[in-house]
């Protein structure tokens, strides 16, 4: 009975639902790649795949899975640099951009 | 036992989209992140005003990919108290989160928080606790370290001391208390996963090191959240089930011969760069203290 009564209202406003609320999609504040200065390259050959970087990513702008190389996607890393920090071999180096 | 990093990386599904407008080494979206991954399709979001209302985004788009309920600040516990009943009537399974700032739990939000924890609700309250108002622009809250400086507290840093809100939760006799920083994502994790194991009133505390608030390199967020712990600064512990346990990563820390000096938790920090050696042995002693009380409490809620 409970899952018509949501349903119901739903239904009811469909509208707001599907027009007024916001949806989670990447870039909700732009590009945020572009207020880099730094970027974070990893080294592939000294990395160990341990997956720091992608759990430490405040962005979750690194992709990762057990025992692969992390992927950065430079649209949208801020370039803060925990990934560089976090690093327990220094696989990471931080480049200036533009370089 | 703490959560295998690649048990989260199974999680493909994202908590915070990335493009999201926090600042750079944001804290909270490292730890709604974590929370995406444990809770990730169970979870609704209540968040009171602050940095998070931020982070969820400009329409038509939102940073944060789980339902996020925006509310005033004092309103939290109460909305989420209601949005618990409702998930019961109509027999749904999730998690009512309440991500609230410092601000929002410890000072302006308190009694609904508190009313919410003697009622024993079935929610989840997570505290991101980074010290002090940051979105409004750094202003000192209850929560506010003593002698740290901010916008309101300038020359001298904060004169009154930090509120423990955990402990003050703990004392409200409420199922399961507990407190994470963001510098041990997998602990986080496994608090989380307790947490959403039990029914009623859950709380988390939070230690989020902001970068431009506490004036340190956004590059040292997860290492100061570390240091933290490292110095005795802030204490992991767990209260489940009548169980009070101080967490493995703080345990070693116990002793205070090993733990880092705390000057150089002090040091990385901008607002503090003002302290007198005294101020230092001041922390030094209330450190000491805080380990004697929580020690004694694990003696006290052994189960």
């Amino acid at each position: 009975m409970g899952e018509d009564l949501l349903r119901e209202a739903l239904e009811e406003n469909k509208l707001f639902v599907e027009k007024l609320l916001a949806k989670p999609q990447p870039g909700s504040a732009g590009p945020t790649g572009t207020w880099r200065t730094y970027r974070p390259v990893v080294n592939e050959g000294k990395c160990i795949k341990c997956g720091l970087c992608w759990l430490y990513c405040p962005e979750e702008a690194i992709e990762w899975s057990p025992g692969g190389l992390p992927k950065i996607d430079y649209r949208f890393c801020k370039g803060c640099g925990v990934c560089v920090q976090e690093c327990p071999v220094k696989a990471i180096d931080f480049v200036y951009e533009g370089e | 036992m703490p959560v295998p990093i690649a048990k989260l990386a199974q999680v493909k599904r994202k908590g915070v989209v990335p493009g999201n407008p926090a600042c750079m080494g944001c804290p909270h979206t490292l730890g709604l992140k974590i929370l995406g991954k444990v809770l990730g399709d169970r979870a609704v979001l209540v968040v009171p005003a602050g940095c998070t209302s931020i982070i969820a985004g400009v329409y038509p788009r939102a940073g944060i990919n789980m339902p996020v309920l925006h509310v005033p600040f004092a309103s939290a516990g109460a909305v989420a108290s209601g949005i618990a009943a409702a998930y019961d009537m109509i027999g749904r399974d999730g998690v009512v989160v309440v991500w609230s700032g410092d601000g929002g739990a410890a000072d302006i939000g308190f009694a609904t928080l508190s009313g919410a924890a003697i009622r024993n609700e079935n929610i989840l309250v997570i505290v991101s606790d980074n010290e002090a108002y940051m979105n409004t622009g750094i202003q000192a809250s209850g929560t506010t370290s003593w002698r740290a400086r901010t916008t309101t507290t300038p020359i001298y840093g904060k004169t009154e001391e930090k509120k423990d809100l955990a402990l003050l939760m703990l004392l409200h006799r409420v199922p399961y208390v507990a407190t994470a920083s963001v510098g041990y994502p997998t602990d986080f994790a496994e608090k989380l996963e307790n947490a959403a194991a039990i029914r009623g009133f859950r709380f988390i505390h939070l230690l989020s090191p902001c970068p431009p608030g506490w004036r340190f390199d956004a590059d040292k967020t997860a290492h100061v959240a570390k240091l933290a712990v490292e110095t005795g600064a802030w204490i992991l512990w767990e209260y489940i089930n009548g169980r009070f346990r101080i967490s493995p990563m703080s345990r070693p820390y116990a002793d205070p011969r090993r733990r880092k000096p705390i000057e150089e938790y002090l040091r990385l920090q901008g607002r503090f760069s003002h302290v007198k050696p005294e101020d230092v042995e001041f922390i030094k002693r209330r450190i000491e203290e805080n380990w004697r009380l929580v020690k004694e409490l694990e003696a006290f809620y052994r189960g």
